[in-house]
């Protein structure tokens, strides 16, 4: 049955993964590679917060009892977020961000496409505005998966092992929970494991014409993210993420 | 990335008519180029239509000309169509 704590768990889903991986892509304000790709990240980190703040805000008034986009963000343990594992993985190296940036982006629009017609008129809302932001994204990590993947061997070899070593963070996007599966029956979300067809198709495309060979379809896939079990990686982000308002609670501009 | 060309990037602007030049990027080419002015100068709002141009692809003039191109206009104040009154209804002039 649909309950104000399975809203609340799934808008946090959608906040969550937009914050982390907004800071993942803040961390890397002023070491891109060009000033123009600096600009890029940052920009796209900003989309994402933007997301971030819509999806926390009315998780909070869903919640009802009284935390607001801020106490979301910067007051919870690492076992208290929803992210997505894949988004909380670190930026080893730019093959790296920009293959995380594209798995992700692929699902993304994918998933905002579907909540769009959510008969939850509030998650439609968001998603739609979400949307035009994250067309661009994708727009923009498919070209980069194409040019250095189809680059120079050093460049192929780097892409080609960031395709194989975040890959198992992908099945997430399409295993359903409880909150899942109560969510689409309400006609609130969508069934999660409906998006993978479209999802490996757009990716197949894109390393078709970037010479990355697909990695295997029945690979052992991490899981957990959603359900507020994370890798190492997520503690270490939160604790810079947060320090902040934690030292100085309400602190302001 | 100091070996990509430079791009003049020009954009036009919610209520402008023409494209203006807005500055300059790197960008190995065009689909690039393209992108990286959308992030670069249209991130707050500037622009409905963008324009990127190899900056090795415009001629420009010699600013030793200058005197020559130039100044023989200036004494000619009656090129200027400012002797007329202009009806409210016409736009852009």
């Amino acid at each position: 049955m649909l309950t104000p704590s399975i809203q609340f768990a799934y808008l946090t889903r959608f906040g969550d993964t937009a914050l982390i991986l907004s800071q993942r892509l803040a961390e890397m304000c002023g070491k891109g590679p060009a000033l123009e790709e600096d600009m890029a990240l940052a920009n796209t980190a900003l989309d994402l917060l933007g997301q971030a703040r819509l999806w926390l805000t009315y998780a909070g008034e869903i919640e009802a009892a009284g935390r607001d986009e801020d106490a979301l963000a910067y007051l919870r343990g690492d076992r208290e977020f929803h992210n997505l594992l894949l988004v909380e993985q670190p930026s080893s190296s730019y093959a790296h961000v920009l293959m995380r940036q594209f798995y992700f982006d692929v699902w993304h629009n994918l998933a905002l496409a579907r909540l769009e017609s959510s008969t939850d008129p509030r998650i439609a809302e968001i998603a739609a505005k979400s949307r035009k932001e994250t067309a661009y994204h994708l727009r923009r990590s498919s070209d980069l998966i194409v040019r250095l993947g189809d680059g120079t061997a050093e460049s192929r070899a780097r892409m080609a092992s960031a395709a194989d070593s975040l890959w198992p963070y992908t099945g997430e996007f399409f295993t359903a929970d409880f909150v899942d599966s109560t969510m689409a029956e309400a006609g609130m979300a969508f069934d999660p494991h409906a998006l993978r067809d479209d999802w490996l198709r757009f990716v197949r495309q894109v390393f078709e014409a970037a010479t990355l060979h697909m990695p295997p379809l029945d690979a052992w896939m991490h899981k957990g993210g959603k359900q507020g079990l994370h890798t190492e990686h997520l503690s270490y982000l939160l604790a810079e993420m947060q320090v902040l308002h934690r030292e100085h609670p309400g602190a302001a501009w | 990335m100091n070996d990509w060309p430079l791009w003049e990037v020009f954009i036009r602007s919610q209520h402008g008519l023409a494209h203006r030049h807005v500055g300059s990027l790197h960008a190995p080419d065009a689909g690039m180029a393209m992108n990286n002015a959308r992030d670069v100068y249209t991130r707050r709002n500037e622009g409905t239509s963008i324009w990127v141009v190899r900056s090795s692809e415009i001629v420009a003039s010699n600013p030793g000309d200058k005197d020559a191109l130039f100044d023989p206009a200036s004494s000619k104040v009656y090129r200027h169509p400012t002797f007329y009154p202009m009806p409210e209804e016409v736009k852009h002039i």
